[in-house]
């Protein structure tokens, strides 16, 4: 469980997030949706703390994350998993050895350890032949699911995924969508997307903060979203033409 | 004040990149990696800059002395200590400025723009540490080495000039080559080469990882990189010269 309390975060005089509350909870698809521009990214990176609040605390289960030095937050941090919009692998690096990095940098395993570990991973994500592959040598759908891989390979408690399907295909974009809710279940993980998609909203949405200009205007479930009569909502939800005859 | 800020960033970041390694095979693995990309792939340049340095330095000094007053060894000598004194500790690091500096600054210049460097922060890994400590010990341990060849190389490149084009005799060349030698003149000459490495590498990660925005960017911040460098050698071996040589 992550509980995120009256945060607030400023570029300049240019206010992005402006006191967001929010609970993700464990075992949950946790999406955080909303226009281009919205903060979505923002507030993500404050939940990982890439960017520091302003004001108000990131609590990961009880610990107060926003208060941490470098080395405390290093301990939450072995619990955390990532996925980068452009999927941030290692150039350098193999498929593999991407998958290994972390087993390398925070375990003692053996290398048959590591290796097992990384084909696991990599399996899981139906791409277990390409671990001699460099990054360049693959399909960015590819890149997002051995992305994925390597942010599961430490066993993470919380998973963050900044629009895992942006880019995509709706074919390929759903094949993530589904991996990333089926881990979340499987491993019983504390799950936080990044998404403008609707589809995955409907989807895999288990609980749903939508942002709207740096403020929380909604809460809810993919059920719910479809029902409510917030004005902002309904303006992001119908705004193509697939979902308005969705409604009808 | 933007010249004193950017030295105060410069100085926070080295504080964070001279921390304790995570894990001292990790560093060892990187370490070699850039012994090979930093020191290694520069060697081949490196040699033949030298041959012909040292040659200009034997032909140009065996021209421009046409006096009979001035002894036959003076070729050797002149190009002995120009080399080992300025040219190749001076000349090659100002090289490897180029060289080194935009390959360090692009690196970690493209890692902090495709979130890689983020990526090494969320895993809870010292980025700048992980990225920039390596490079520095690999330059500040292999550009010596690289520069003590220049200078066997130079020489030797001196000597065969001045012998094929018949400006001078061999045995005169060696034994300018031979007059007065100070040991303290090598000491001076691989001093100045360990502080330049440093600064290279050190300004280069330094460009690189604190660079903003994209694609373009990396470029600027590598011309920045070897721009700044050049720069801090240059001041530096002024400064080094008062201290050591005077
Ligand atoms: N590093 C930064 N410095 C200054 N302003 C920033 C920075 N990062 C984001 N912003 C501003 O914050 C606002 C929110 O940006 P953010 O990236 O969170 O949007 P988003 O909701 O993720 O949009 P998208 O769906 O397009 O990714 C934008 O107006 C942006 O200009
Ligand atoms: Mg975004």
């Amino acid at each position: 469980m992550i509980e995120v309390q009256h945060i607030s975060k400023a570029f300049g005089d240019k206010q992005v997030l402006k006191d967001v509350s929010f609970c993700f909870e464990p075992g949950k698809t946790n999406l955080i949706i909303g226009q281009s521009g919205s903060g979505k990214t923002v507030l993500m990176k404050c939940l990982v703390g890439l960017f520091e609040v302003d004001r108000g605390g990131i609590l990961f289960h009880d610990r107060d994350f926003s208060a941490m030095s470098f080395n405390q937050r290093k301990e939450v941090r072995k619990e955390i998993g990532m996925l980068f919009q452009g999927g941030a692998l290692f150039d350098s690096m193999t498929v593999e050895e991407n998958v290994i990095f972390p087993l390398t940098m925070f375990t003692n395993q053996s290398r048959e350890e590591k290796k097992d570990r990384a084909q696991f991973c990599l399996q899981r994500v139906n791409l277990q032949d390409t671990g001699h592959l460099y990054p360049a040598e693959i399909s960015g759908g590819m890149k997002k699911r051995v992305a994925i891989a390597r942010a599961i390979a430490m066993n993470p408690k919380y998973l963050f995924c900044d629009e895992p399907n942006s880019g995509l295909d709706p074919k390929t974009a759903n094949v993530i969508d589904n991996l990333i809710h089926e881990i979340t279940h499987e491993f019983n993980i504390t799950t936080v997307v990044n998404t403008h998609d609707m589809n995955s909203v409907l989807e895999i949405g288990d609980n749903i903060a939508f942002l709207y200009q740096g403020e929380l205007k909604w809460t809810g479930d993919s059920g719910s979203i479809l029902r409510t009569d917030s004005p902002e909502i309904n303006d992001f939800v119908f705004s193509t033409e697939l979902t308005r005859r969705l409604k009808r | 004040m933007g010249l004193l800020r950017d030295i105060g960033a410069y100085l926070i970041l080295m504080r964070r990149v001279f921390t304790r390694p995570e894990k001292s095979s990790v560093f060892r693995h990187q370490f070699f990696i850039e012994g090979q990309n930093l020191g290694i792939d520069s060697l081949g340049i490196v040699a033949i800059i030298s041959v012909f340095m040292g040659a200009v330095v034997a032909i140009q000094t065996a021209f421009n002395i046409d006096s009979p007053l001035i002894p036959d060894w003076t070729v050797g000598f002149t190009t002995r200590q120009s080399v080992i004194l300025e040219f190749s500790p001076t000349i090659i690091s100002l090289f490897l400025a180029g060289k080194v500096g935009s390959r360090v600054a692009s690196e970690i210049g493209t890692m902090r723009v495709t979130e890689q460097i983020d990526a090494l922060e969320i895993m809870g890994v010292n980025s700048a540490a992980y990225l920039i400590f390596p490079k520095i010990v690999a330059a500040v341990l292999l550009n010596p080495i690289l520069v003590i060849i220049s200078m066997f190389l130079s020489i030797f490149g001196g000597w065969a000039a001045t012998v094929m084009t018949g400006l001078g005799s061999s045995v005169h060349f060696i034994e300018g080559l031979q007059l007065e030698f100070s040991l303290y003149d090598v000491f001076y000459a691989l001093t100045k080469t360990i502080v330049f490495a440093f600064l290279i590498t050190s300004v280069s990660g330094f460009h690189g990882y604190t660079m903003k925005g994209g694609a373009l960017e990396v470029g600027r911040a590598s011309t920045r990189a070897v721009v700044f460098s050049s720069i801090a050698i240059i001041v530096f071996n002024l400064i080094l010269t008062q201290i050591l040589l005077s």
